[in-house]
């Protein structure tokens, strides 16, 4: 059959007219419930920690920045059983377990315990670590938590979360701007939210936000791999160790002490993150770090901390934890510097285990 | 093909066309085309480690192709004013992209800065003497076609073969100052040469046997380096390729259709299904960690759609651009998984290798064994078979899982063909059975899909032990 000229003008015309208003339709509706539409649970099991990753190829895993859909991909669902007992872990890489296997990292090792709890239903422990330090970003997800009905949240921290010059360094909080200004403004936070980008309307189109879209279709595909493998991170065969040896460098975050300035830190966003779940008790921690004994360690702890500020750090949470009654653990030295992997911050699985034995009495009645 | 690169394709060859009427301007049509080639086939070829030889790689591509045209051109043609042009316009085009390297815009066609202009002027000069020299002083005969073959096969293994590639790479990295003892196997990736290759020999062997037509050297060029088919065919025949270049296929609204629906179908199986399957196929990485055989089967049905749509795609890309430029090319697939055996699957699974390795490899081979006589009709068929399909093997990569795969197809075949003998006679009886006829059909494309799909395990992992090992975790063994 022939096609004539005019029949295929009219088709590519209707067509580039039909996508043009597609795209205007997409940026003024803004279909956010297309995150929450996901292959886990309904078709693969869904993940034991947040989508997070760099090497698709072999961590069939991804990072993206759209809440949703992250926690849609989560095993965590809002349902919870009767006889369960709900532990949450939010925090920082050494939480989603850097290098380590989902049974290794601290929740995977508390509910591999298979704890009961004072009330004699069954401790479950989820993860919900996401790499990156920022108080920030763990408000964010702590305010998500508080519909999955948790138990107890758990919340290690550690001083680089805290420097209020970097609680928008986060990708996940520079890119989720509305709930970035949602939380300042529930809170009164002190955040520097006029430096995050409002997306034009041209950004909010099916063109503008293609990558958006792209990287929320890859982690439905990612389900496959996820959940034929049960991996969900690249572990390399050799990674360089944290530093030992430091430099001399005295600074921390601009300062150079040996005052910490109480503004210098978000404690504000600390308090918002306690205040954020609401009744549900939660288990402050400061967690463990390197200490070094290699060159300069006089000067600082490891090559995040030097150590003036690493000490007034600590003696302020813990000032703070006592004025405002929370249930606080100070484990910055529980464990031993061989056990300690890419980072000041991140440990091995036996370390974990060191740290989860300090912890498990704190989700049953042996405390 | 990347993406940007179709797209560019598409667009320069339509403008071309609308500005160009190459029925009015057929000779300006045709050296547009060749120098439209060359300019591609440099802009094509991606970086390699070895300094400068994504300049070289493409330059090597169009020295082969020169002298192939001198060892098959008639002797009384080659000198002929046209085929000096073509050589002329040639050499411009190399200078040209040589002479990107005096403006400040890299990759312009080149991913790295092109080399010295004194090296290329010295490259050109020495790649003019061997093509005169040949063209001077050589007879087409059945000899040179012979060494020019065997001089073409030992270049494949050269590349193909992973212990000899690094060698080379080696040995190219020492000529370039760099560090041979970083030489790896995969520093040579000569775009196209395995498609150039496989052209080249068929204008060898067929002006060998008196078949091939002749042709000026603009022609002979523009057929092997056509840019649409340059990357991943359809391999087409020269006497074919031909008759399109010469009087192009008019782009009327008919046809402007066609070649639109081509590329969009093409684009969307490459980019948009084979680049999703290939995030959940089976790979290197994840055959070993797959944690049950249910999900084993999955990853493999992953990557047997993977490879289908990423190849035929770009079939679909290289078949809608040639239709822009009023080339014809040949089909390469026509719903292969859909057949019920494996016969008919590889008379319909990348069909212009196929019925390449039928014309110069099978067929020849079936002669000479039947000549002899003194073989039975099943030793013919296995040895024929199991030859070519190990030689197809080979054509991926000398390596042991292609070896491999190509055996695991040529026993496949010979199987069929026996099977297909034993139950000719009693086909009448199954026919007679309507549940029968009506099960057989799709049990037959399921079976056939399920073998081939298992054999791509020895094409996708590079690991042959791997492979095996992957094979029986398939069905729950190890």
């Amino acid at each position: 059959m022939k096609t004539e000229p005019r029949i295929l003008f009219n088709a590519l015309w209707k067509g580039v007219i039909l996508f043009l208003l597609a795209n205007l339709l997409f940026a003024a509706l803004q279909p956010g419930g297309l995150s929450r539409v996901s292959v886990y649970h309904s078709v693969f099991p869904g993940r034991e920690r947040l989508p997070f990753g760099e090497n698709i190829q072999r961590s069939y895993n991804l990072s993206l920045y759209d809440l949703d859909a992250m926690f849609a991909s989560l095993a965590l669902r809002p349902e919870k059983p009767a006889d369960e007992f709900r532990v949450l872990v939010v925090g920082d890489s050494s939480v989603w377990g850097t290098l380590l296997r989902n049974d290794e990292t601290l929740p995977g090792q508390l509910d591999a315990l298979g704890l009961t709890a004072c009330d004699g239903r069954q401790v479950r422990v989820y993860n919900l670590g996401y790499p990156t330090m920022s108080l920030t970003k763990d408000l964010m997800l702590i305010e998500r938590a508080a519909a999955y009905q948790p138990d107890l949240i758990i919340w290690p921290v550690t001083l680089q979360s805290f420097p209020r010059s970097l609680q928008l360094e986060s990708p996940i909080a520079a890119n989720n701007r509305a709930e970035i200004i949602r939380l300042t403004k529930k809170y009164g936070l002190v955040l520097d939210t006029a430096g995050l980008p409002e997306a034009t309307f041209w950004e909010r189109t099916i063109i503008g936000q293609r990558r958006a879209l792209a990287d929320l279709a890859r982690l439905q595909l990612l389900a496959l791999p996820w959940a034929a493998t049960g991996i969900d991170q690249d572990y390399p065969e050799s990674y360089t160790p944290a530093a030992r040896d430091l430099e001399s460098d005295a600074s921390f975050a601009g300062l150079s002490g040996p005052e910490l300035p109480a503004d210098a830190l978000a404690w504000d966003v600390l308090r918002a993150g306690m205040a954020a779940a609401g009744q549900t008790p939660v288990l402050l921690v400061n967690e463990p770090i390197l200490i070094s004994r290699g060159d300069n360690s006089d000067v600082r702890y490891n090559f995040f901390y030097p150590r003036w500020a690493y000490d007034a750090y600590r003696a302020q949470l813990a000032e703070m934890a006592a004025a405002e009654g929370w249930d606080y653990l100070d484990l910055w030295n529980a464990v031993p510097e061989e056990r300690f992997t890419n980072s000041a911050v991140h440990l091995d699985p036996q370390g974990v285990g060191m740290m989860v034995e300090l912890l498990a009495p704190r989700l049953t009645c042996d405390r | 093909m990347g993406l940007t690169q179709i797209l560019v394709f598409a667009a320069a060859s339509l403008l071309a066309r609308l500005l160009f009427r190459p029925g009015g301007y057929a000779r300006a049509w045709g050296w547009l085309l060749l120098i439209g080639s060359a300019l591609a086939i440099f802009w094509l070829q991606p970086a390699v480690p070895i300094r400068n030889f994504d300049f070289y790689f493409p330059t090597a591509t169009l020295t082969l192709a020169v002298l192939g045209w001198a060892l098959t051109a008639p002797a009384e043609t080659r000198g002929a004013r046209e085929n000096w042009i073509a050589g002329g316009v040639l050499a411009g085009v190399v200078l040209a992209v040589a002479l990107t390297r005096h403006l400040s815009l890299n990759g312009l066609l080149t991913p790295t800065r092109p080399p010295q202009t004194w090296t290329v002027l010295a490259v050109l000069a020495a790649a003019a003497l061997i093509s005169w020299l040949l063209a001077r002083f050589t007879r087409p005969g059945a000899r040179m076609m012979t060494a020019g073959v065997a001089a073409l096969i030992l270049l494949f293994a050269l590349v193909k073969t992973p212990a000899l590639a690094q060698v080379a790479a080696g040995g190219l990295r020492g000529l370039m100052g760099q560090d041979a003892g970083l030489a790896q196997a995969t520093d040579l990736r000569w775009l196209g040469f395995s498609y150039v290759a496989f052209r080249l020999i068929h204008t060898l062997r067929d002006r060998a046997a008196g078949r091939l037509p002749a042709v000026t050297l603009r022609e002979y060029l523009t057929y092997v380096i056509f840019f649409p088919a340059f990357t991943a065919g359809p391999i087409d025949r020269l006497e074919r390729f031909l008759k399109d270049l010469r009087a192009p296929a008019p782009l009327d609204a008919d046809s402007a259709a066609n070649a639109g629906r081509r590329l969009l179908t093409g684009l969307f199986q490459k980019f948009v299904v084979a680049d999703a399957l290939a995030l959940m196929s089976l790979n290197a990485s994840n055959a070993g960690q797959v944690q049950g055989a249910g999900w084993l089967w999955l990853l493999l049905l992953a990557y047997s759609l993977q490879i289908y749509f990423d190849f035929a795609g770009y079939t679909d890309i290289a078949i809608g651009l040639g239709r822009l430029l009023g080339v014809r090319l040949p089909e390469n697939f026509n719903h292969p998984y859909r057949k019920p055996n494996l016969t008919q699957f590889w008379n319909n699974w990348h069909m212009s290798l196929t019925q390449w390795f039928r014309a110069y490899v099978f067929n020849p081979l079936t002669r000479a064994l039947r000549s002899r006589g003194s073989l039975p009709v099943w030793a013919i068929v296995l040895i024929t078979q199991l030859a070519t399909m190990l030689l197809i093997g080979l054509w991926h990569g000398v390596t042991p899982g292609f070896v491999l795969w190509g055996l695991w197809h040529g026993l496949g075949l010979f199987v069929h063909n026996r099977w297909s003998d034993w139950i000719k006679p009693r086909a009448a009886v199954l026919n007679a059975s309507p549940l029968l006829a009506a099960v057989l059909p799709p049990l037959s494309t399921a079976l056939t899909f399920v073998y081939v799909s298992l054999g791509w395990v020895w094409f996708a992992l590079p690991d042959a032990g791997l492979a095996a090992r992957t094979l029986l975790r398939l069905f729950g063994i190890g």
